[in-house]
């Protein structure tokens, strides 16, 4: 215990802490694009995923706490770090400038309540489903998840709010992988090139694989299928 | 007999110092607690000094002007540290590093301090391992050499083109370590004021808050100063803007003796002036001599780039003088070389006072890369301060005051003849004669504050024990109340000249009159300059704002009211030294090619300067130097 | 050339502070950007006015005392010291913001001059390596390879002129601390005291008020040194595991 303290009231624990946070949810959004994927393929096997999901429900749900866990002190961590950041500048400057500050950089904060305030959008809509009735008559019964989404996306506002949070968590990845790795110390001089590069295209990629659904939604290439 | 007892041990030259250390009063170790000792200063000498003695289990307070002890001038040397570590098996010793080092202090050093000086070198670049100094490496692992001025070994230690500022940290990080353990008490943004004597002996300072204004006295058992040089005398300098003579003069004024101030060193490789605007010179580090070669055109009034100036219409001058040295003849004769060629009309820029040093030849036998290697951070250097890119047309250099030899007189314990006042580093004459060898200043200053008080500050403290006076001492409060007088004086005058025009035209007027080249001519007329000079300071200088705040113009304007005092001493000891030698230039006296003549019969001695008043005329003490292990020889480069 | 200078004039740490505009007349272009200020500081005082009041020393861009703001970039544009950035690097009649260095940190002392004794502070925390005098092996018997020495005089060259903080949003003194860590770190000399001195630095950086780095690597950008922000990951990597060393193992 001594350690853990010791190691979360330090400003690099912190860093740490946000850094293997992100890690952990950076691979989570990453399996949920998989899943997302197979939208694609056809009713049968999202909705077979979604069955097969909620048929161990033991350790789905530690892996939903686990997760939950993880999105809190990810967020709870940064606004501690942020609050003590502003008070060490007391005083602003008149004439701010920068030389380095990348759109990226400037909206972490802003970007990841963005985020915040969509995921507990999504979890009432897709998960939980209490903001829209037909969710609990689909065609094909309970896991039916195809339809589901489709019929969520088919309203431009729902499918307008999840690009644009889409968009905005791109841009945190974008500067979050590159950043997560300098803070667990393992970037170097020669790799730091590639690793922020890499970094920018695998959250772009991110973006066209998650944006790809509800597009095809409004595109009407992915119709409910009786 | 003369009143200077330098104290040198008897015995062999290669004995003096072991002996002297085992005849050295030991203070035990109960006792050391007790005593306290200021130093003033925190650079090579006075950081080391502080830490050693701080480790030895002395109570020490360390004062500097400076916001944090680790920008102390020391920061600013570039080229490297010498050692006789013969390393390279090319022939060094201690011997030679001794023999080199006399010579080129043109044979107006002490024999045994610059013995002890060569001896020493060895441990200072193990210390400074030790602490993590990252000097450069072989590929191999082992330390790396280069070489340098006035020398035909390689000797020299070196961290990139920052020595200065890697050894410094290396005695700073040893300064803090002992700051935190709580044995020494650091005081910066404090200058030193006053010396306070009690019954003739050297026993607190006075000095001033420079935020607070607070004038505050401190008494110790003995007094340590190193606080540096005396090079902004001139004004334009290499020296940092702060660095002042305030130190060693108040101390002088309180009895110390100066010992030859006339000894100035004007460093051959720095970016000439541009402007009147200019409040600095910046020194392109002697190391570039090892590659770079120094060049003017033959022809009168050159107005041709560098470039367009063919081979055999450039006079590569120091080869052609001093073949066997070349580019690497010491900094006084490459120097004075350099304004020969200027005086013929021959010098490079639009003002006429520059010579090349051209890279084009190393270039292309070691390309690009390497050089960029070796001095691409003067390189840049260069590049920001002039606009010019060095890689494709030669640097324009000119010599400027980089560093003094002269300073307070110490004996062999490196104590002044105020009992109790030690004087380190480059603020005391003992080491460099008349020039000082490129990269020996660190190793002087780290000698000094490492090993040598260390071992020597016993023989004056082990009589001390219990004598501290307090500072509620009348020549405490008397010193004290002389400070705050002088300060309301400088406040009270509100003339119509601002201190810096003042600092700027003493500068001139030594530069022209006691700068490079001295005559009796010109020093008679800046001899009889300075004194109307400092008439008008001290009634039309203003100085504004006041004593209770933090006031740079007060705090320069102290500074520049004791270079007044002192440069009328610097030439007058410019004016008695009647031969040339080293960084003391007399135009009487020169051979028929116009390199130094010295006087060894009549001036083979130091001449240490007595303070008797304030319109009286300063005494000359002198102190012969005896010559028993080298021969006094003629000093040839060629 | 002149200029429209904006200065940030502040009579000592308790007052209030403000900007103040003066003209700058007649300022060569070869002049460094302190010499600009002197000549401004000369022009104030002929009229009896105090002079602004800045940090400086060497003027040759090593001892770290220069120390403004400028145009909200820490030593302004060129990625020098102040000392070394020259005027040629300002068009006439351009508007120039000064300010001095600000984080809590570092307070003000007067106008553009800030106390930043904390950075002495954090080098007291354990920035260092014992070594007694006296008691040093030869230098050659310490083989480092190259590769080390390099890296570590790399980390080394930090001037302490506090820089990386006034130009990082948070504040942060990391590629200070980073720098400190990373030289000691790369040198056999310096592994015995290894642990305790990142921990100690940390400690004692986290009690000064730094903010903490987000990775935005302003501090890389303006730093005149050239250090770069892979001495902070040294010092993200060092950190944990010299923690878990102390507290676990």
């Amino acid at each position: 215990m001594n350690f853990l303290a010791r190691f979360y009231g330090s400003s690099i624990g912190k860093k740490w802490i946000v850094a293997l946070t992100g890690l952990v949810l950076v691979g989570y959004v990453i399996g949920h694009l998989i899943g997302n994927l197979q939208i694609f393929a056809g009713p049968d096997k999202i909705n077979a995923y979604a069955a097969f999901l909620h048929s161990i429900p033991g350790p789905l749900w530690v892996v939903r706490a686990f997760l939950i866990l993880c999105f809190v002190l990810h967020i709870v961590t940064t606004i501690k770090l942020a609050v003590a950041n502003r008070a060490a500048r007391a005083q602003r400057y008149a004439y701010s400038a920068s030389t380095e500050l990348k759109p990226a950089k400037k909206t972490m904060l802003l970007g990841g309540l963005v985020v915040l305030s969509f995921v507990i959008f999504h979890l009432a809509h897709f998960t939980a489903r209490v903001t829209d009735e037909r969710f609990h008559h689909l065609p094909k019964g309970e896991y039916d998840v195809h339809s589901m989404v489709i019929l969520g996306f088919q309203n431009p506002l729902v499918a307008g709010f999840y690009i644009l949070a889409i968009f905005f968590l791109s841009m945190h990845l974008s500067h979050g992988f590159q950043s997560v790795l300098q803070t667990l110390g393992v970037q170097s001089e020669k790799v730091r090139r590639p690793v922020t590069i890499g970094g920018q295209a695998l959250a772009w990629l991110i973006f066209v694989g998650y944006v790809a659904v509800p597009v095809a939604v409004l595109t009407r290439q992915l119709q409910v299928i009786p | 007999m003369s009143v200077l007892d330098s104290k040198i041990p008897a015995g062999p030259l290669e004995k003096k110092w072991e002996k002297h250390k085992f005849e050295s009063k030991l203070i035990n170790p109960a006792n050391k607690r007790k005593y306290e000792v200021i130093i003033v200063g925190s650079g090579l000498a006075g950081a080391s000094a502080a830490a050693s003695l701080a480790e030895l289990g002395f109570k020490v307070k360390c004062f500097c002007y400076q916001d944090s002890p680790r920008r102390a001038h020391s920061i600013a040397a570039q080229g490297g540290i010498n050692a006789a570590k013969n390393y390279q098996n090319d022939g060094d010793s201690v011997f030679r590093l001794f023999y080199d080092t006399i010579k080129g202090g043109d044979f107006r050093a002490r024999e045994a301090n610059v013995y002890r000086l060569a001896e020493i070198s060895a441990n200072i670049i193990d210390q400074c391992v030790a602490q993590g100094v990252p000097f450069a490496r072989e590929y191999g692992g082992l330390l790396a050499n280069r070489s340098f001025g006035g020398a035909q070994v390689s000797r020299t230690f070196y961290a990139r083109g920052q020595t200065g500022q890697q050894l410094l940290l290396g005695a700073y990080s040893s300064l803090n370590r002992q700051i935190a353990l709580g044995n020494v008490e650091m005081f910066p943004r404090t200058e030193m004021l006053d010396l306070v004597i009690v019954d003739g002996h050297a026993k607190g300072i006075v000095t001033r808050d420079m935020v607070t204004g607070a004038v505050q006295t401190y008494a110790a058992d003995c007094v340590v100063l190193a606080s540096g040089g005396y090079g902004n005398v001139f004004y334009l300098s290499t020296n940092a803007k702060g660095c002042n003579v305030t130190a060693t003069y108040r101390a002088h004024k309180k009895g110390a003796f100066f010992a030859n101030p006339c000894y100035t060193q004007i460093h051959p490789t720095c970016i000439p002036v541009s402007g009147d605007y200019q409040s600095k010179l910046t020194l392109m580090s002697e190391s570039l001599r090892n590659d770079g070669r120094v060049w003017a055109p033959k022809n009168k009034g050159e107005k041709r780039p560098p470039q367009q100036i063919p081979e055999a219409e450039r006079d590569y001058f120091l080869e052609r003088k001093y073949p066997s040295f070349g580019n690497l003849a010491p900094r006084d004769i490459s120097s004075r070389s350099a304004k020969q060629v200027c005086d013929e009309g021959r010098g490079v820029g639009e003002s006429g006072l520059g010579v090349y040093l051209d890279f084009e030849e190393s270039i292309k036998r070691l390309g690009e890369n390497t050089v960029r290697e070796r001095y691409g951070n003067l390189f840049e250097i260069y590049e920001q301060i002039t606009g010019d890119d060095a890689y494709k047309t030669p640097m324009r250099i000119f010599p400027a005051v980089h560093y003094t030899m002269g300073g307070l007189w110490v004996d062999y314990d490196l104590m002044s003849n105020v009992p109790g006042l030690f004087v380190l580093g480059e603020a005391n004459f003992s080491d460099h004669g008349a020039n000082r060898l490129g990269a020996s200043a660190l190793m002087q200053g780290l000698a000094d504050g490492y090993f040598v008080i260390p071992s020597t500050i016993g023989n004056y403290l082990t009589h001390q024990l219990g004598k501290r006076p307090s500072v509620d001492h009348p020549e405490f409060k008397k010193a004290e109340a002389d400070v705050r007088a002088r300060t309301s004086r400088l406040l009270g005058i509100k003339g119509r000249r601002t201190v810096d025009s003042f600092h700027r035209e003493l500068g001139l007027l030594m530069w022209d009159l006691c700068g490079m080249a001295r005559s009796e001519k010109s020093l008679q007329r800046a001899l009889s300059r300075i004194p109307s000079l400092r008439e008008e300071f001290w009634q039309n200088v203003n100085v504004t704002g006041g004593n209770e705040e933090l006031n740079q113009s007060l705090e320069k304007a102290g500074r520049v009211a004791d270079f007044l005092e002192f440069g009328e001493l610097m030439c007058l000891d410019a004016l008695e030294r009647k031969e040339s030698c080293g960084g003391h230039f007399r135009e009487e006296f020169q051979t028929p090619d116009g390199e130094a003549l010295r006087n060894d019969q009549e001036f083979a001695h130091v001449a240490a300067w007595e303070y008797t008043g304030p319109n009286s005329k300063p005494v000359r003490h002198t102190e012969d130097l005896q010559f028993e292990n080298v021969h006094l020889a003629t000093r040839s480069y060629k | 050339m002149n200029l429209k200078l904006k200065v940030w004039r502040q009579k000592n740490a308790q007052s209030e502070g403000k900007i103040v505009d003066y003209e700058a007349q007649n300022i060569p272009a070869d002049a460094s950007f302190l010499e600009m200020l002197d000549i401004l500081n000369e022009q104030l005082q002929a009229k009896g006015e105090e002079p602004v009041v800045f940090d400086h020393d060497c003027r040759e861009g090593i001892c770290g005392a220069c120390s403004l703001t400028i145009n909200g970039i820490a030593h302004g544009p060129s990625a020098t010291t102040t000392c070394q950035l020259y005027m040629r690097h300002f068009k006439d009649g351009q508007t120039i913001f000064i300010e001095p260095f600000r984080a809590r940190a570092f307070p003000v002392v007067r106008d553009l001059m800030v106390n930043r004794s904390a950075l002495d502070r954090i080098q007291r925390a354990g920035g260092f390596i014992t070594a007694r005098v006296g008691s040093a092996q030869d230098a050659n018997s310490i083989l480092v390879p190259k590769k080390d020495a390099d890296r570590a005089m790399e980390a080394a060259a930090c001037i302490q002129c506090g820089a990386c903080v006034a130009s990082c949003p948070n504040a942060s003194a990391m590629l200070f601390v980073g720098a400190k860590v990373t030289h000691f770190a790369s040198l056999p000399q310096g592994q015995p005291e290894r642990q305790q001195r990142v921990l100690q630095m940390v400690r004692k950086m986290d009690e000064e008020g730094f903010g903490n780095c987000s990775n935005h690597y302003e501090c890389e950008a303006v730093c005149p040194a050239n250090i770069p922000i892979s001495v902070i990951g040294q010092l993200n990597r060092d950190y944990p595991a010299a923690l878990v060393k102390d507290s676990v193992v």
